[in-house]
């Protein structure tokens, strides 16, 4: 019969030794607020800066004037460039579009030729080069056709189509960025809080000399799981108010107690699979590379880079068994969507049975180590 | 004293008013002392008090802080001298095999250190040999050092030590935790080698007085100061004393000497019908194929004191943890209280207290909160801990020390409090493993003086292990165990008669060299072949020197090998990653799930959604019913985009009234947002012309103006071509900086650190050497990447592969020298890991141009991704893959990799010390 009691103190122990590192403070610290700041403020909007340079080998005023069309926040100041720069310029990555306009363009236009400029994309910045690609068409047609019709406004479409961008209306980056960089460093940190310090324990013996006590694995790992939670979930929170939505001004538009209780789902799920690295890696070294290993993954394809409609339904599949997937999607429901638990119900369902299954795969695996140790 | 004799008139080592302190805590205060050349002098004192921080000051390896330290003639202030005589000193720290690497076999580490020295292979292998062959190790040279025995680590230390022939030998505390049969043959072994090189100088640190009785002079420090000097008989003769252990105590200041009683043991009461506490039978413990405990039985009764004696790993501290129930036996069974031991039995584990090896005390809890903390654990009743705890502290004297920090207090004090707080829930056996183990002798004899009252008085059942013969007479029965099995099990003068020994000691010996213990066998009567005065000349202060960095490079590629899982993670975890990461990550934005709201339901509605459903960026959902419904599936996610078709559009449009179309997208992400509203917009236009044409027949032209887009280096604009190479920059950086990164921080935790401190490695050497195996394996990953891109994603390299892989080589460097400059900053490798993950995965993932281009990103992240060298290789990997270029276009990206590794490396130098402190 597990003891509540024993649980606890053995969690308030955990919470001192942690208190008594003033590195590991120092680096916590810094990845919730410092580094959730630069991670909001580094994400460009879609197409923002984007690097640009036109060939202007007409000189008219008509290219001139598409030309002075590019300015910040979207594009760079647009350089002027001859074409012998077009290639070298896109291989050195210095542009992603380059513009070339071609000589007679304005005279051919006027006549009704319907002369054709050039867009060269560098295709590998992927992001940029769709959206900018269709951005920059748009606004070349626009630019020609207002010069056509000497600046007069255009007639109305008969069939018009109204877009609405919902709950980040203007589509700001930093809001995205900032909440997935807490959800990462929830899961890192959930990590290595609970599977490095056990290996530590390990390395210097003192996990031999509790389990001499009348204390089992069991009572050992939640008193782990609960305090170093704890930390996780008190320094996410403080994050998601202090710099989400005090420093960054990140509306937070759902529940902020059910978002918690999400995320002490979710920490559930990963201290237990931290504890279970911790059990498996048989030193420190070990431990590190199979983080990375993990990490990575869970970052990358979990839904918080890039969305999940588009990967493979093989990596969506497997990803399923990952608690962040669930934790991302929880996530953007509730602190950009609005969503209540009517919503996000089978994500918490889906948090609660992966926790539960990592922690009794741990608990059976710890305690078949623990017990078998030299 | 014997007359000074010509080579004692130079002084080794002197000291002139030294003074150290750590914090608060003063270590030493105010020493001066001269060891004359030729001589081996003995340190003794209680623990705590300034011996190894002395150590450690004529070593070189911490820095003086007050006062003259001079050795072998010069000043060791000065970096120049400490280079110039550290081939001359050999030093070994105290712990068993602290400076070795327990992977390493016995000739992998004297190799290592010997290649440290600057021999060549002949001078080398001469030397291992001779040293192999007079410790008696050479039947165990391919052994891995950490499977040693006590006695053996510390003759392979000693090995290490000598492989250089120094004319000054350091050893702290040798022999503790020896047997002792292997500590006379280390002894024996000492003196044969002073025999053959008479002008060598020792200085030993010891617990044991017997073994300082044998030592040319003594100096005597406690508190940081030196309270007597004189050879050994001067000592006795000073203080009146028979032995040498009471002559140290009489030296004691009176305040310490007062805490001192002679301890006495009043003879136990046996009665017949006295219950059996242990009783084990044929107790085994296997692991694979090793058996650590054999057949083991004994039986103890309640109150008696059992001792345990053999060496270091001869399955004391296995059998421990049986009878505990720590480990499940492999054989035969353990009884306590006449139940049968069994891991989940916590009522069992009331009865028992356990002492376990180096006091495994919380070092973050205060005194008083180690002991609460125990005493609730083992289920003290609440309303009673804090008297227990009072108590406790009242009985083992810890009164003055309980809002102390253990790391704080001597160590004689915490191991009382270890035995508090094995103490602290009244149990009615207690099982100690090595409880006096390098503790000065005022303590050990207070120690013992509770220990029988607790057997006596209370009648606990003690069950103790100890290398120390003196307690092993106090025991009411020993016994000696060896190999995994029990020699001899009797009571002391028991053992002494059956083998009709002079003494304890004797007996034992006699009983280890029988069942070839010791690894007697070759040291019966070695030459000791004192190799010819060194053939390299003792090199000056030497630049850089290849041979000792290829030393650190050889030690660290052994570590890597012996591991295997390590480098196989390493490699074929990156090929899992890549495949994983290859295929999932998608930028293309594809089957957007949408739904209608359609209020018109008439062809022309119903045909503006098939517009959208036909493409591949689209599929369609169930239909809409309401606002509500359409709140609700875009809140969870369901619904990228929602269109709504007013009513009457069908009919509107045949008129020729305007229409708008309403299209909610989700802006949660925002980068997929705005491909959706690019998409829908090119759809919405697609659909209003060919509505048009199939109402005019002529498709009507919106643009006057023709924009050919042509999308270079990856023409369909498929992630995979953009992603996959890009992947190789990520994992060159993480899995390389990840290994590197407890390389350093490693050793300091495990002590091995010393080896640079004390050997005539510069840092440069130490870290380049340690780095190389980790860019050799980055290059093999290099390779195996390169060749999934190619043949698995089918994305051809272009450019030029010799470009790729010189950068890779620089970047690899780069990724290293970060890792180590994590591992040299650091003091956890906990935090290392730490760090590591923070400077690497996020500027790796969102800084670098994986996604955005640098040149997009804003603030502080893109001031890392400019600086960070993943940027510049990242750039490098996708020109030559897919844009096909070669050096001519991409040389400069090189630059600031390189730049990089320069500055990288300066900054471990200057962060990674030569000196402790």
């Amino acid at each position: 019969m597990p003891s509540l009691a024993a649980i606890a103190r053995l969690g308030v122990k955990e919470l001192r030794s942690l208190a008594s590192d003033r590195i590991m403070l120092i680096l916590i610290l810094y990845v919730f607020s410092l580094g959730i700041y630069v991670a909001a403020t580094v994400m460009p909007e879609t197409l923002h800066n984007a690097p640009i340079a036109v060939i202007d080998e007409d000189a008219s005023p008509l290219s001139a004037r598409i030309a002075d069309a590019f300015y910040p926040p979207h594009f760079q100041p647009p350089e002027m460039i001859s074409l012998a720069r077009l290639d070298p310029g896109l291989d050195e990555g210095t542009y992603t579009f380059v513009l070339d306009i071609p000589p007679d363009f304005q005279r051919d236009l006027l006549a009704g030729r319907r002369p054709s400029v050039q867009l060269n994309v560098d295709a590998n910045r992927v992001s940029q080069a769709f959206t900018g690609s269709a951005y920059i068409q748009a606004m070349v047609v626009q630019e020609v056709t207002t010069f056509l019709r000497h600046d007069r406004p255009a007639a109305p479409s008969p069939v018009d189509l109204v877009l609405r961008a919902r709950y980040n209306q203007t589509l700001t980056e930093s809001w995205f960025g900032a909440v997935m960089e807490i959800i990462n460093n929830v899961t890192m940190l959930s990590i290595i809080l609970t599977g490095a310090a056990l290996i530590r324990e390990r390395e210097r013996g003192t996990i031999e000399h509790l389990l001499a006590m009348p204390v089992s694995p069991f009572e050992i790992m939640a008193a782990k799981i609960w305090s170093m939670g704890l930390v996780v979930l008190v320094a996410a929170g403080c994050s998601l108010l202090l710099m989400a939505r005090g420093v960054l001004g990140i509306p937070l538009a759902g529940s902020l107690p059910l978002f918690l209780f999400g995320a002490a789902l979710n920490i559930f799920a990963t201290t237990a699979l931290g504890i279970l690295i911790g059990t498996i890696a048989r030193s420190m070294q070990q431990f590190g590379i199979v983080m990375i290993l993990i990490l990575i993954p869970l970052q990358v394809l979990s839904g918080g880079l890039t969305a999940r409609d588009s990967m493979p339904d093989l990596v969506q599949d497997m990803m399923m068994l990952a608690p962040t997937t669930h934790f991302v999607i929880l996530a953007q429901s509730i602190l950009y969507r609005g969503a209540g638990f009517a919503v996000v119900w089978p994500e918490l369902l889906a948090l609660f049975a992966i926790g539960s299954a990592f922690f009794g795969v741990t608990v059976w695996y710890f305690r078949k180590a623990m017990t078998g140790m030299a | 004293m014997s007359p000074p004799t010509p080579a004692a008139t130079t002084m080794a080592i002197r000291l002139d008013g030294v003074s150290q302190h750590y914090g608060n805590t003063v270590a030493l205060d105010r020493v001066s002392l001269a060891v004359p050349t030729g001589r081996i002098i003995g340190l003794i004192g209680p623990d705590g008090v300034g011996k190894s921080s002395l150590f450690n000051l004529v070593v070189g390896a911490r820095a003086i802080q007050d006062g003259r330290v001079e050795v072998l003639g010069g000043d060791m202030a000065d970096p120049r001298h400490r280079a110039a005589i550290c081939p001359r000193i050999a030093f070994m720290p105290q712990g068993l095999g602290r400076n070795l690497y327990a992977t390493l076999s016995v000739v992998e580490n004297m190799d290592f250190f010997a290649r440290l020295f600057g021999q060549d292979k002949p001078e080398r292998d001469s030397r291992i040999d001779d040293l192999l062959a007079s410790t008696g190790l050479a039947p165990f040279r391919d052994r891995p050092a950490g499977n040693l025995s006590g006695g053996m680590k510390q003759k392979l230390g000693l090995c290490c030590a000598l492989i250089h022939d120094p004319d000054l030998l350091i050893l702290d505390e040798p022999t503790t935790g020896v047997d002792p049969l292997s500590r006379v043959q280390f002894w024996d072994l000492i003196e044969r080698i002073r025999a053959v090189r008479p002008e060598m100088s020792v200085v030993v640190a010891t617990a044991y007085m017997e073994e300082a009785a044998r030592f040319d002079s003594l100096v005597a420090i406690n508190a940081g100061r030196i309270i007597a000097t004189g050879t050994p008989k001067d000592l006795l003769d000073r203080t009146g004393a028979a032995s040498l252990e009471e002559s140290f105590i009489a030296l004691m200041p009176e305040e310490q000497r007062q805490r001192h009683h002679v301890v006495t043991i009043p003879p136990r009461t046996t009665d017949t019908s006295a219950e059996v506490v242990i009783e084990a039978t044929g107790l085994t413990a296997r692991f694979g194929d090793f058996t650590a405990v054999d057949h083991v039985g004994f039986r103890i009764e309640r109150g008696e004191i059992f001792g345990f004696l053999g060496s270091n790993g001869c399955g004391k501290t296995t059998t421990m943890k049986l009878l505990t129930g720590l480990l499940s036996a492999s054989a035969g069974e353990a009884k306590l209280f006449g139940r049968r031991v069994a891991i989940v039995d916590m009522a069992m584990r009331r009865r028992v207290g356990y002492m376990t090896q180096g006091f495994s005390l919380y070092s973050e809890l205060t005194v008083a909160q180690n002991l609460t903390l125990h005493a609730q654990l083992f289920g003290v009743p609440a309303a009673e801990v804090p008297g227990r705890v009072a108590e406790m502290a009242e009985r083992f004297a810890l009164g003055s020390e309980l809002g102390r920090l253990p790391e704080t207090l001597p160590l004689g004090v915490r191991q009382r409090l270890s035995l508090a707080v094995a103490m602290v829930h009244k149990p009615e056996l207690l099982i100690l493993d090595e409880p006096t183990s390098g503790v000065d002798p005022i303590a050990r004899d207070m120690f013992w003086q509770m220990m029988a009252d607790l057997s006596r008085q209370d009648r606990v059942t003690i069950f103790i292990s100890t290398h120390f013969m003196n307690e092993a007479e106090r025991c009411d029965r020993i016994s000696l165990m060896h190999a995994g099995r029990v020699l001899v099990c009797d009571s002391p003068a028991g053992v002494i008669a059956g083998r009709g020994a002079a003494s304890l000691e004797d007996a034992f010996i006699g009983y280890l060299t029988e069942a070839g213990g010791g690894e007697s066998a070759a040291t019966k009567a070695p030459p000791v072949k004192i190799h010819h005065p060194p053939t390299t000349p003792v090199p000056e202060w030497q630049g850089f020197s290849l041979r000792r960095m290829w030393s650190y490079t050889r030690r660290e590629g052994l570590e890597l090998r012996r591991d295997p899982i390590r480098g196989t993670l390493a490699l074929f975890g990156t090929v899992i990653l890549m495949l994983i990461m290859g295929y999932g990550i998608s930028l293309d934005v594809e089957n957007i799930r949408f739904a209608v709201l359609d209020h018109d339901g008439t062809a022309l509605s119903r045909d503006y959604a098939l517009t959208l459903s036909g493409s591949r960026y689209f599929s369609e959902q169930p239909p809409l019913a309401d606002y509500a419904d359409l709140d609700r599936r875009m809140q969870s996610g369901e619904l990228g985009l929602a269109i709504e078709i007013p009513p009457g559009f069908g009919r509107n449009i045949d008129r020729g009234t305007p229409v708008e179309v309403g299209a909610w997208f989700d802006g949660a992400m925002p980068q997929r947002g705005e491909t959706i509203q690019s998409y829908v917009r090119a759809m919405h236009i697609s659909w209003l012309s060919e509505t048009a044409q199939r109402r005019t027949g002529t498709r009507p032209s919106f643009s006057p103006v023709e924009v050919e887009i042509r999308f270079r280096y990856n023409p369909e604009i498929v992630s995979l071509v953009a992603i996959v190479p890009a992947m190789i920059p990520i994992l060159l950086l993480m899995i390389p900086a990840m290994l590197t990164s407890l390389s350093v921080v490693r050793e300091k935790e495990l002590g091995s650190i010393v080896n640079l401190y004390v050997t005539p490695v510069t840092r440069a050497e130490f870290l380049i050497g340690k780095q190389i195996p980790y860019v050799v394996l980055g290059m093999v990953n290099f390779v195996l990447l390169t060749l999934l891109v190619t043949f698995v994603f089918g994305v051809q390299l272009t450019g030029s592969l010799a470009l790729l892989t010189v950068a890779a080589f620089l970047f690899i460097l780069s990724a290293t020298a970060i890792g180590l400059v994590m591992s040299t900053f650091m003091r956890s490798q906990i935090a290392a890991i730490f760090g590591t993950t923070i400077g690497t995965i996020v500027p790796a993932i969102q800084y670098a141009g994986l996604i955005n281009p640098v040149s997009s990103l804003e603030g502080g992240g893109a001031l890392i991704g400019r600086i960070f060298p993943a940027t510049y290789f990242l750039i490098i990997s996708r020109g030559t893959f897919s844009k096909a270029l070669g050096f001519v276009e991409l040389w400069p990206s090189l630059l600031p990799i390189a730049a990089s590794i320069v500055v990288l490396m300066i900054l471990c130098i200057l962060l990674l010390k030569k000196q402790e402190g």
